[in-house]
């Protein structure tokens, strides 16, 4: 299997793992951060078993030699806990908690061809460019 | 609490991590869907094909759902103002903390960063203010 078929199997079974898990449906999403509401803990699961899986997993596999169809691992060199890193998540966390989409569960749901998807992930895509022309200098 | 669907929500993250293990063993990258899809538009031209293709799969999906008739039907009267306002926000947010949900969240936590650790504590709290503002304080239908 060549490296861009892997990609899209992992890319599909990615989206089948949301659409199951229900986090490709944005009302579910928000009721998972509504706890005030009408509180459905579901997420919690879909984390707990999506991490339950790289715990056991991911660490091993980054020690071997190198990736079964690519000539090394690429991982983030980052450590530290700074201002760009608190401050992108506490906006991220804002806009998911107003549409109720994160990045993957938006682009999977390019599927309904309802115009909603279509209008969060343009605006997903300008809101990173605008990002990198802003707040690039010196990173 | 009877929208909790647990069994679902742990098969489904089951799959999310094995699809995030797949791209680590065979591909060598880092499933953060943010990532991925911002380096679209930011990474050298030798790097765009598995990104292109992750994203095809990860649509893919969406399509072969509703196929099977499995799609919940999509959300209707949420305004697309906030739409785009969210979309904004989720876009620049994800780019400057390099991560999403998937990226500091699933592949994060697997890895033991701390620096995830600390993503996920902030969004998931920014998250809680914002739907609560929005839904009970503004009253928008989300």
């Amino acid at each position: 299997m060549n490296a861009r078929l892997s990609a899209l199997g992992a890319g599909l079974l990615f989206g089948i793992g949301l659409w199951l898990s229900g986090m490709a449906n944005p009302r579910k999403v928000l009721d998972f951060l509504d706890v005030a509401g009408n509180w459905d803990p579901s997420l919690l699961l879909v984390m707990g078993g999506a991490v339950a899986v790289t715990l056991a997993a991911f660490r091993p596999v980054a020690k071997w030699p190198r990736p079964l169809l690519a000539p090394q691992f690429v991982l983030p060199a980052l450590k530290e806990i700074d201002a760009p890193l608190v401050i992108g998540a506490a906006v991220f966390g804002l806009g998911w908690g107003i549409g109720g989409y994160c990045p993957g569960p938006a682009l999977t749901a390019l599927a309904n061809l309802s115009v909603e998807p279509f209008v969060f992930v343009a605006a997903m895509v300008a809101g990173g460019l605008l990002e990198s022309v802003t707040h690039r200098q010196g990173r | 609490m009877e929208n909790f669907t647990p069994v679902p929500a742990l098969a489904g993250g089951v799959l999310i991590g094995l699809a995030s293990v797949w791209l680590l063993a065979a591909n060598g990258r880092i499933a953060g869907i943010s990532n991925i899809l911002h380096g679209l538009f930011a990474r050298a031209p030798g790097d765009l094909a598995w990104r292109a293709w992750f994203i095809a799969g990860l649509i893919a999906a969406g399509f072969l759902w509703h196929a099977l008739g499995l799609a919940p039907a999509p959300r209707s009267g949420f305004g697309l103002g906030w739409a785009a306002a969210a979309g904004l926000l989720v876009g620049y947010g994800t780019r400057m903390s390099n991560g999403c949900t998937s990226g500091h969240g699933v592949c994060g936590l697997g890895r033991l960063s701390l620096r995830s650790l600390a993503a996920v504590v902030v969004f998931m709290l920014t998250g809680g203010i914002a739907v609560y503002v929005v839904r009970h304080l503004i009253g928008v239908a989300s």
